[in-house]
């Protein structure tokens, strides 16, 4: 009870079992596996290793959207249809962990328990919890090793609110962001940072009043933004990075001015991607209406996208993944027990102002070279 | 290394109507740090064993209150069982008889918990017994 089974001590030698086991459809060992992620044990890290290579060809798919709004529902929907072409499914649902009991309510699976004679489908439901480095790599590992244990489709859901969605962008091929009708004018402000992150907009619960007036109205607000984009680039010209969805799509306040500028002389060609002109459908999750559609949207967008936005989406995940490693190397090098003295010092050293940031970094960097 | 809070399923097997207690019970443990994965009603053995499998849980938790417990829960603790699970802590809420108790303890049930029980009763023997996994 409680422990793993078998006390393996060595982590490499555990990390080799469990992915040799999953990657051949042990889906226990595949559990096992998804929790020394959440756990970030050193499990983990040799297991990534051992499976980076073997990731790389199923489709990530991010969906995000306020809660209520039928992310769950969709992702069932998605399941049903996705098993009719006999594609296989992995399914990671991220819920919110509290910040002060660490405790989270993981519900999500209540509207997936079609599957559980299935073995081509795998659901895992993840609390957040509060890692430094955050949900990108836990959920982009998650994701990576569904895909290396062959699932042909891996469905990410998480709550849309402040930072998750970039990182759900971050991590997935193809961001969905859900909207559902009749939410009220008020929450424009988060549709906007929403949609920077979509690469297609669903508005569910089409069989509520309100859906196909909703869905015209994105239509118009992503053509607004997508301009403002435009003029974005061209005034600014070549420079910048690719990193997901940053400055690319432009914020919707600026929009008039920026929309001026665009009048005048045609400046050179832009090299960097174009901003995302997300597609808007509308689904009933309930009854499976307009799910058909969606997963073909899926599919357009991962086909059409395999060269330019599908291919800058990964290379925003790499960078994500490996800034995200960085740090944690970082942080774990400058307060083990060989620096840790010297860094709480350096820290100290700050909080009394005899050391700006700055020098601060400086000298933890020198002792990292040391 | 960060904290490992206690992943716990909170399942509803049998065909009784409603979850309200169930519910209840999966936000409190909520409330009191653990992580729940709560899968709602009418649950079969199946889905339960399942569940428990992808979730990689270190307890199953069940509410059963059809008096059903006694083809359902040694059911599920067959399937845990077959799926490689008999390292995870089975524990039952309901109405159950002390001959029943003895019989689904020999089944494989830790705990159990009769109608009285509170929230902090159940977190407290949850902390004592099941360790999460590493
Ligand atoms: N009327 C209607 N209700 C829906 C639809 N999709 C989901 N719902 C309901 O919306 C509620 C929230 O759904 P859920 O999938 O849990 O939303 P999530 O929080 O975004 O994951 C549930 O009661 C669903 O039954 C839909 O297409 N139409
Ligand atoms: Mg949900």
């Amino acid at each position: 009870m409680g422990a793993s089974g078998v006390q393996t001590p060595d982590p490499a030698e555990r990390a080799r079992e469990l992915t040799d086991a999953a990657t051949t459809g042990d889906r226990r060992a595949l559990a096992r596996l998804l929790t020394a992620i959440e756990n970030r044990s050193a499990v983990a890290e040799a297991a990534l290793r051992r499976l980076y290579p073997m990731a790389g060809a199923a489709h990530l798919v991010g969906i995000t959207g306020a809660p209520g709004a039928g992310k769950s529902t969709l992702v069932a929907a998605l399941i049903a249809e996705a098993r009719k072409a006999g594609r296989s499914v992995g399914v990671v649902a991220v819920d919110p962990s509290s910040p002060i009991t660490g405790g989270a309510l993981l519900g999500d699976r209540v509207r997936m328990q079609a599957y559980a004679s299935d073995r081509d489908v795998f659901i895992r439901s993840m609390a957040s919890r509060g890692h430094a480095g955050g949900l990108a790599s836990t959920s982009a590992a998650a994701a990576s090793v569904l895909d290396a244990c062959g699932f042909d489709l891996v469905l990410l859901e998480t709550v849309g609110t402040g930072q998750s969605e970039v990182e759900v962008a971050a991590a997935a091929d193809t961001t969905v962001v859900l909207e559902a009708p009749e939410m009220g004018d008020e929450i424009q402000a988060i549709k906007a940072g929403l949609l920077e992150v979509a690469d297609i907009v669903v508005v569910n619960k089409g069989d509520r009043p309100g859906a196909q007036r909703t869905a015209s109205q994105l239509r118009a607000m992503l053509v607004a933004v997508a301009r403002v984009g435009a003029a974005d680039r061209a005034h600014h010209g070549p420079a910048g990075s690719t990193v997901a969805g940053s400055g690319a799509a432009g914020s919707v306040a600026a929009g008039s001015e920026v929309v001026d500028r665009a009048a005048s002389p045609a400046p050179a060609p832009d090299p960097r991607p174009r901003p995302k002109q997300p597609e808007v459908l509308v689904t009933t999750a309930t009854t499976g209406g307009g799910i058909p559609e969606l997963l073909a949207s899926l599919d357009r967008h991962r086909a059409a996208g395999r060269d330019s936005s599908v291919a800058a989406a990964r290379l925003a995940r790499a960078e994500a993944q490996v800034w995200a490693i960085l740090e944690d190397r970082m942080r774990a090098e400058l307060s083990g027990p060989e620096r840790r003295a010297g860094t709480e010092a350096v820290l100290r050293a700050v909080a009394d102002h005899e050391l700006d940031p700055f020098a601060a970094v400086d000298r933890l960097l020198g002792s990292l070279r040391g | 290394m960060t904290d490992r809070p206690i992943k716990v399923l909170i399942a509803k097997p049998g065909l009784d109507g409603h979850d309200r207690g169930a519910k209840v019970l999966a936000r409190g443990l909520r409330d009191e740090g653990f992580e729940v994965v709560y899968t709602g009603l009418r649950q079969t053995p199946e889905m339960v064993a399942t569940a428990a499998l992808q979730e990689d849980v270190d307890v199953v938790g069940l509410s059963i209150l059809s008096g059903a417990h006694m083809t359902l829960v040694p059911r599920i603790c067959a399937l845990l069982t077959a799926e490689g699970l008999d390292d995870v802590m089975v524990v039952v809420g309901g109405i159950i008889p002390d001959d029943d108790a003895a019989e689904l303890r020999e089944a494989g049930v830790s705990g159990i918990f009769g109608p009285g029980t509170t929230i902090a009763e159940v977190a407290g023997y949850l902390r004592a017994n099941a360790r999460p996994r590493a």
